[in-house]
C-alpha cells in the first residue's frame, strides 16, 4: 500500500464531489457532493497516517472530519427544512434570489 | 486491496451522479462510504474504519427520508435533469484531478517515521482522553450547538414562536 493509492483515490473521490457539488440543482444532492469530497479527505487522511507519520495526531484529525462530514449533514437538513418551510424552495438556483 | 476498494469507492460515488433514482443515489453513496470505511481499516485505522461504517449507515438511511420527503422524483420513475452548468462542472473537477494527480506523482513523499502503534484505538483513546482533551471538547461543544441550532432551524414555530 502506497501513499500515491491513497492520494489518487483520494484525490477522485473529492473530484467527484466537487462536480456534484457544482453541477446538482438539488440541494439534497448538492450535499451528498459535499459528502464524497470529506469523504475522499478522509481518506487522504488515512493514507498519510499509514504510510508517512503513523502518530495519534493523524487519528484525531480522521475523527475531527469524520465529526464535521456528520455536523455538515445535520445542519444542511435543517437548513433545506428551514428553506422549505418558508420559501416552498428545494432547488439552489431557486434558492439563489432574494425574497423581496 | 486499496486500488481494488478506491476504484469501487470512486465508482459508486460516480453513480450517485447519474442513476435516476434518488434512492439508489443514496444506496450508491452509501457503498461509496463502506469503501472508505474499509481504505480506513486497511490502513490500520480499525476505529475509525468502523465508525464511518456504522455511522454512513444511519446518516444514509436518514437521507433516504429526506429524499422522500424534498425530491421530486425519489423513486426514478420519471427520469429528469436536475442539473445547471454540467460542462462547466466537468471541466472545473477535471482540472482539478489533473492538477492533483500531477502533484501527487511529481512531489517526493517523505518515508514513513516510525511505526504504526499496536493497537492504534488504544491510543487513540487515551490521547482524546489526554494530550488531545481540547480537541474532543470542542467537537462537543460543536455538536451541542449543531444540535440546538439544528432545532431551532427545523421547527415549525421557528426560533421566537408563531406569535412572532
Amino acid at each position: 500500500m502506497t501513499l500515491e493509492a491513497f492520494l489518487v483515490v483520494a484525490a477522485a473521490l473529492f473530484c467527484v464531489g466537487l462536480y456534484g457539488a457544482l453541477s446538482q440543482q438539488s440541494i439534497v444532492m448538492l450535499m451528498m457532493g459535499l459528502e464524497l469530497m470529506i469523504n475522499g479527505i478522509l481518506v487522504a487522511a488515512g493514507g498519510f497516517w499509514y504510510a508517512v507519520r503513523p502518530v495519534v495526531d493523524g487519528q484525531v484529525l480522521v475523527l475531527v472530519a469524520i465529526t464535521v462530514m456528520a455536523l455538515e449533514m445535520a445542519m444542511g437538513f435543517a437548513v433545506v427544512t428551514a428553506l422549505f418551510r418558508a420559501r416552498d424552495v428545494d432547488m439552489t438556483d431557486d434558492a439563489g434570489d432574494l425574497k423581496g | 486491496m486499496v486500488w481494488a476498494l478506491g476504484a469501487v469507492a470512486v465508482a459508486c460515488g460516480v453513480a450517485v451522479f447519474v442513476v435516476d433514482s434518488m434512492a439508489r443515489a443514496t444506496f450508491a453513496l452509501l457503498a461509496s462510504f463502506l469503501c472508505t470505511g474499509g481504505l480506513l481499516m486497511a490502513a490500520g485505522l480499525h476505529y475509525p474504519g468502523v465508525l464511518v461504517i456504522l455511522m454512513m449507515i444511519m446518516e444514509m438511511l436518514v437521507m433516504a427520508v429526506f429524499m422522500v420527503m424534498y425530491m421530486m422524483n425519489p423513486a426514478g420513475l420519471m427520469p429528469m435533469s436536475m442539473l445547471h452548468n454540467r460542462r462547466g462542472a466537468l471541466a472545473v473537477a477535471g482540472t482539478a484531478f489533473a492538477a492533483m494527480v500531477a502533484g501527487i506523482v511529481a512531489v517526493p513523499w517523505p518515508e514513513r517515521a516510525g511505526r504504526p502503534p499496536d493497537e492504534p484505538a488504544v491510543a487513540l483513546g487515551e490521547a482524546i482522553m489526554g494530550s488531545k482533551m481540547l480537541v474532543m471538547m470542542v467537537i462537543g461543544v460543536a455538536i451541542l450547538a449543531t444540535m440546538i441550532a439544528t432545532v431551532v432551524l427545523a421547527m415549525k414555530s421557528g426560533r421566537y414562536g408563531d406569535d412572532a
